[in-house]
């Protein structure tokens, strides 16, 4: 009798399985899944990745120009427009960094741009000696891109006019020429990435299946990757010394020599993730399809975004109460460095532990059987 | 009654089953280790970590460096061995030595078809599985026509375990009311053709699959053992198992479980597949081991009692085993006390994250821990979520950081998790020093409860 009824059940199942197929191909209108990764691929691709890096090379290229003026002319004025096209051309970056995919990948783009902090003996034995290869020698991945620019700029000598003389002194001609190979080296690796952005854009905004090497799943994980280490760890951890004992290391922060635009330049970095988030176009207010938004589609309610929506908004607010200058920030209270670190790891917990699961992204590097 | 369980283990039933089934359990078993072994985990998972998860009491279990290599060598080939039937009792304690020791030196990898295999690996050391159409049967020129049937039957029942609890477990609010976590994992497989876009996506669908595979999992092993329904029941089995196959990363489970369930069928299709195996043989000129003729028949193969007694009471605590659970107060899911070896098998999404804080307790100075230098993606995936792992890897951090001259090290982990889609809470107290810890089986009171109730099993 037992036996019976579960066989019945069963064939009730079976049933209904096959019924229920023959319908979802009948009427296929409002069963279609209704959201489409793909856009999100063509709104992060082309209203976010292209526009910042379109603007990103233009600046680069204006800060090639003066530092190219400023070695002909050696003058204040020159000099000072290099020292604020550097500092345009870095808060640009901040929307760049996260993208380490694709052919900023191959070539170590982003270790090449951002490598901080610079290290001073491995520049000065490289003008030295003058023979160096920014491209492919790794060690020098301390030595070339924003922070060997911020030395040069600003570290060399102790305020502008000195800086001046320093260049002008024609025993330190050696130096001129780093900054230019420097420059140079900058501009021509992101002309290349940009350029392969444009190429493989199609290919990219296509490849919206959930795999390791899917353009929606390296894209997520670059994103989480960004936000912890590039944001959260290099930006806070560090330089407040929560990864050394309590040893706060304020030479670690990002523009050290310059480091008045310490907070403007973390600012800036917060935002490009809240952008990218939300889907926010990076030339205007308007935003589309985004992760944001696929969260919502899986978890078919507003509580997992809100909640990381608000850790960036606070976060911000934290910020925003820091002083210009993270190194003085540092050496007056590091317990608000510690508070922002400490609210962007909630963050980070929200995105790697509840947005990854809720999205099922397989991540790249974890390949085994499960149960 | 004494007398109905006496004539129970007299009768006797064709050896045939238990032959094909050797067969196939062995030949998939090497190609298990094979694939294991071509997809270049040994060292991803073995040999590249330096800190291996252990099993309570069994510490002493570990990765024998490039040693390892050997020892799946071993237990590769016993498998095969297994399937070829030479000196049957040897070759499947080999196996299950070697299969055991590689289950038991990580417990990042545990997964219930490893144990499993185990189990069932376990039991065949007690079987006359090489009674019939064996290298040994042409050794010895002896092969049974006949052997005890409760040999199969054990197989039976513990298959029927596997099923039924597996059944059991899905019996709670999250798998049947939330649809979880089979939604997210559905919903997250739009890239597959044609279903991915459209019925992957449907609410019902997942409710659908939720309800069907608990049916499927507490009524299969009812129905195979149903003569009538028995063929029916095969086709499901094969249509579940392919179903998972496709939709998850599941290996060579479903392959096993496909085979296993041969056992259910009588004898006569049995003799069916080892005509068509010695068909094959004959094919491939293996004609100097005549497998018919020159053998002596005899009809019954007579088992030890002592046999039946140790399958006994083996399959009686594999009964009561999957219950212990519920010695534990607070969520099983989040807490996981009595989670392995109970055949709970998918009911769970679960991510955590972790960050380790070493504190000098006299000077309070502390310090965070990049997880990256100690352990792998996948053992960080893992620890991340479950309780005795945490523990584990705080005392090894403790232990190395003491080593390394740090003074008065206390551990503390700020440890969050989400299970089947809530909002992440924390998981473990952030105020407990883990190094005053140890791991035992009692209740571990230094996890947070759960804000939330499953019901159910």
């Amino acid at each position: 009798m037992f036996k019976k009824y579960i066989l019945y059940i069963n064939l009730l199942f079976l049933i209904s399985v096959s019924f229920s197929c023959t319908d979802s191909s009948q009427s296929n209108e409002n069963l279609v899944d209704n959201f489409d990764r793909q856009s999100l691929l063509i709104n992060i691709t082309d209203n976010i990745i292209l526009p910042a890096f379109e603007d990103f090379k233009e600046k680069i290229e204006v800060l090639e120009q003066s530092v190219s003026t400023f070695s002909n002319d050696l003058d204040l004025a020159s000099l000072e427009q290099v020292q604020s096209h550097w500092i345009e051309a870095y808060k640009t970056w901040q929307y760049i960094e996260m993208f380490n995919l694709g052919k900023a990948e191959e070539i170590y783009y982003i270790q090449k741009m951002n490598t901080y902090p610079a290290t001073i003996s491995k520049i000065e034995n490289n003008i030295n000696s003058g023979s160096y290869n920014l491209e492919t020698n790794n060690n020098n991945w301390v030595a070339q891109g924003f922070p060997t620019l911020d030395y040069l700029l600003f570290g060399i000598e102790d305020n502008v006019t000195n800086t001046l003389l320093f260049y002008q002194n024609n025993d330190n001609i050696a130096h001129l020429e780093y900054l230019k190979d420097v420059v140079s080296q900058m501009v021509s690796i992101t002309e290349l990435v940009h350029q392969d952005w444009i190429l493989t854009r199609d290919i990219f905004v296509s490849s919206s299946d959930n795999s390791a090497t899917s353009s929606l799943n390296t894209l997520t994980n670059d994103f989480i990757y960004y936000f912890e280490k590039g944001l959260r760890t290099n930006k806070f951890g560090i330089p407040s010394g929560v990864f050394s004992g309590d040893n706060t290391r304020s030479s670690k922060v990002e523009a050290y020599y310059n480091s008045n635009v310490s907070k403007l330049l973390s600012l800036e970095a917060l935002n490009a993730v809240k952008n990218f988030f939300i889907g926010q176009s990076y030339n205007s207010t308007s935003s589309g399809k985004s992760l944001k938004d696929y969260i919502e589609y899986m978890t078919e309610d507003s509580v997992l975004t809100s909640a990381i929506t608000t850790k960036f908004d606070q976060s911000n607010e934290l910020i925003e109460g820091l002083n210009d200058n993270f190194v003085s920030q540092i050496n007056s209270n590091n317990s608000l460095m510690i508070a922002v670190f400490n609210k962007l790891q909630e963050g980070v917990i929200l995105l790697k532990t509840d947005m990854l699961s809720v999205l099922s992204i397989s991540v790249d590097y974890i390949d085994a059987d499960g149960d | 009654m004494k007398k109905t369980i006496n004539t129970y283990f007299k009768r006797q039933t064709n050896a045939a089953p238990l032959a094909v089934f050797r067969v196939f359990f062995g030949f998939l078993m090497c190609v298990s280790i094979i694939r294991f072994w071509s997809k270049g985990w040994i060292n991803s998972l073995y040999i590249e970590p330096e800190f291996h998860f252990s099993y309570y009491g069994f510490e002493w279990i570990q990765p024998l460096g490039s040693f390892t290599y050997v020892l799946f060598v071993v237990c590769g080939i016993s498998a095969l061995i297994v399937a070829l039937g030479y000196k049957y009792r040897l070759a499947i304690l080999v196996f299950f030595l070697s299969f055991t020791y590689i289950e038991l030196m990580d417990k990042t990898t545990y997964l219930n078809h490893y144990y499993f295999v185990s189990v069932i690996s376990f039991m065949m050391l007690f079987l006359p599985c090489n009674a019939q159409f064996s290298l040994d049967a042409i050794v010895k020129k002896k092969s049974y026509e006949n052997i005890p049937n409760w040999t199969i039957d054990s197989l039976k029942l513990m298959l029927g375990i596997v099923y039924f609890y597996a059944g059991l477990t899905k019996i709670n609010s999250d798998w049947l009311f939330r649809a979880m976590p089979l939604k997210l994992w559905l919903k997250s497989k739009y890239d597959l053709p044609i279903i991915g876009q459209t019925i992957m996506q449907q609410d019902w669908f997942h409710f659908l699959m939720s309800w069907g595979g608990m049916f499927y999992d507490l009524s299969i092993p009812f129905l195979l053992l149903y003569k009538k329904t028995r063929s029916f029941a095969f086709v499901l089995v094969i249509g579940f198992h392919m179903a998972t196959r496709i939709l998850f990363p599941i290996g060579m489970f479903p392959y096993i479980m496909i085979f296993s369930t041969l056992l259910f069928f009588d004898s006569n299709v049995h003799n069916r597949i080892l005509k068509i195996f010695r068909r094959i043989l004959k094919a491939i000129k293996f004609k100097s081991l005549n497998l018919n003729t020159n053998l002596i028949q005899i009809y019954y193969y007579r088992a030890h009692k002592r046999l039946y007694f140790v399958i006994i009471c083996f399959l009686f605590l594999q009964l009561i085993i999957p219950w212990r659970s519920l010695l534990y107060p607070g969520e099983l899911f989040w807490n996981e006390q009595g989670y392995r070896f109970s055949w709970r098998v998918m009911l769970m999404e679960k991510a955590g994250s972790a960050n380790f804080k070493i504190v000098d307790s006299i000077t309070k100075k502390y310090f965070y821990v990049d997880n990256n230098d100690f352990l792998t993606s996948v053992q960080q995936k893992q620890m991340s979520f479950q309780p005795d792992m945490i523990l584990e890897y705080g005392h090894y951090l403790g232990n190395h950081f003491k080593s390394q001259g740090h003074k008065n090290v206390a551990v503390f982990v700020e440890s969050y998790v989400s299970l089947n889609g809530r909002l992440s809470q924390q998981f473990i107290d952030p105020n407990i020093n883990l190094m005053e810890l140890e791991d035992t089986f009692k209740h571990k009171h230094w996890i947070n409860p759960l804000n939330d109730e499953i019901k159910g099993f």
